[in-house]
């Protein structure tokens, strides 16, 4: 079973529905967006897949309570860990307050380490895992507005390389993408032309993201780990 | 229901549990050391799991860098439970 945080909308929903085409059970994680969450999994079985929702919100509580929900609604135990529930709370910083500086890094990157290191119970009995953490280009990118975001998604790269060293023995492997402009709700506010900075000139789709994760979750990256995978139109090359 | 905690049980769930980290039965005792079994940290880190998942024992990461050997782990379990 795969467990996608944050699959309500946007690239978490394409994530969702990319997994459970190669066959996946998924286990649709979301906060506050329920609706989406059942569409998404509306969708998932309409095209013959298997999925639920999850309710919960990744930066508060324990990943047991998660884990357990998600191995009880699809009977069995998570053995691929999409973290690409993310938040934005954007100023110079300057600007940024504590509290936003603490709910960025909460939600962005101390989760994503919660949620894999509990992952590492079922995979390491497994003896197959596959973690994937949606990170950003704005890491390894400056982006003036967003150290919050910066610091926590370089941060996801960092956590992604050395969990895969410490695991990789066991046919575990952990992955980064990293996205570039990508059409979401997240992102709509952020200026058109964005994209003339863009390479290919225009910006990316959640699809587009979701294949980069669905090919790392499959048997055919067995042998990638460590890395991060830019799905950017160029922009950081 | 978590199994309850004796010297005998321990030693048991250990014996039991190495050879899946690929130490050779034969050479396992209280005496032997993880090094001398090829037992490596991450192979403890899995052993604590499942000392965790049957006696409800668990042992921290500063515990586990602490043991040597065989025996030092169960009566770190042991230890731990009382």
């Amino acid at each position: 079973m795969a467990l996608v945080t944050g699959a309500s909308k946007g690239i978490g929903s394409a994530i969702a529905r990319a997994l459970a085409a190669d066959g996946w059970r998924v286990a649709v994680n979301y906060r506050s967006d329920e609706d989406g969450a059942k569409a998404t999994v509306a969708a998932i079985e309409e095209a013959g897949g298997t999925a639920a929702v999850l309710a919960g919100d990744v930066a508060e509580g324990s990943p047991d309570t998660l884990f357990t929900s998600a191995e009880e609604a699809l009977d069995g135990p998570v053995l691929a860990l999409v973290n690409n529930a993310g938040v934005r709370a954007d100023n110079l910083a300057i600007q940024i307050e504590d509290e936003d500086w603490d709910r960025v890094l909460d939600t962005n990157l101390s989760a994503a380490f919660r949620l894999t290191r509990r992952a590492m119970r079922p995979m390491l009995k497994a003896r197959y895992g596959r973690i994937v953490n949606v990170a950003s280009v704005v890491g390894p990118r400056a982006n003036a507005g967003q150290a919050n975001y910066a610091a926590a998604k370089a941060g996801l790269i960092g956590l992604t390389k050395t969990v895969s060293h410490e695991v990789a023995r066991r046919g575990i492997t952990v992955n980064a993408v990293a996205p570039g402009f990508i059409e979401t709700d997240m992102t709509k506010d952020l200026l058109a032309d964005v994209v003339k900075a863009i390479p290919a000139r225009r910006a990316g789709q959640p699809e587009e993201v979701a294949a980069a994760v669905r090919f790392l979750a499959s048997d055919d990256a067995a042998y990638v780990t460590g890395t991060t995978l830019f799905v950017d139109g160029g922009m950081s090359a | 229901m978590a199994t309850a905690v004796t010297p005998e049980a321990v030693e048991k769930v250990v014996y039991d549990a190495l050879p899946q980290f690929g130490a050779d039965p034969s050479d396992i005792s209280r005496e032997a050391t993880f090094e001398d079994l090829d037992v490596d940290s991450l192979d403890l880190a899995e052993l604590s799991q499942i000392i965790e998942d049957e006696f409800g024992v668990q042992l921290k990461g500063d515990d586990v860098g602490q043991i040597k050997t065989v025996g030092d782990a169960i009566d770190l379990v042991v230890k731990r439970a009382e």
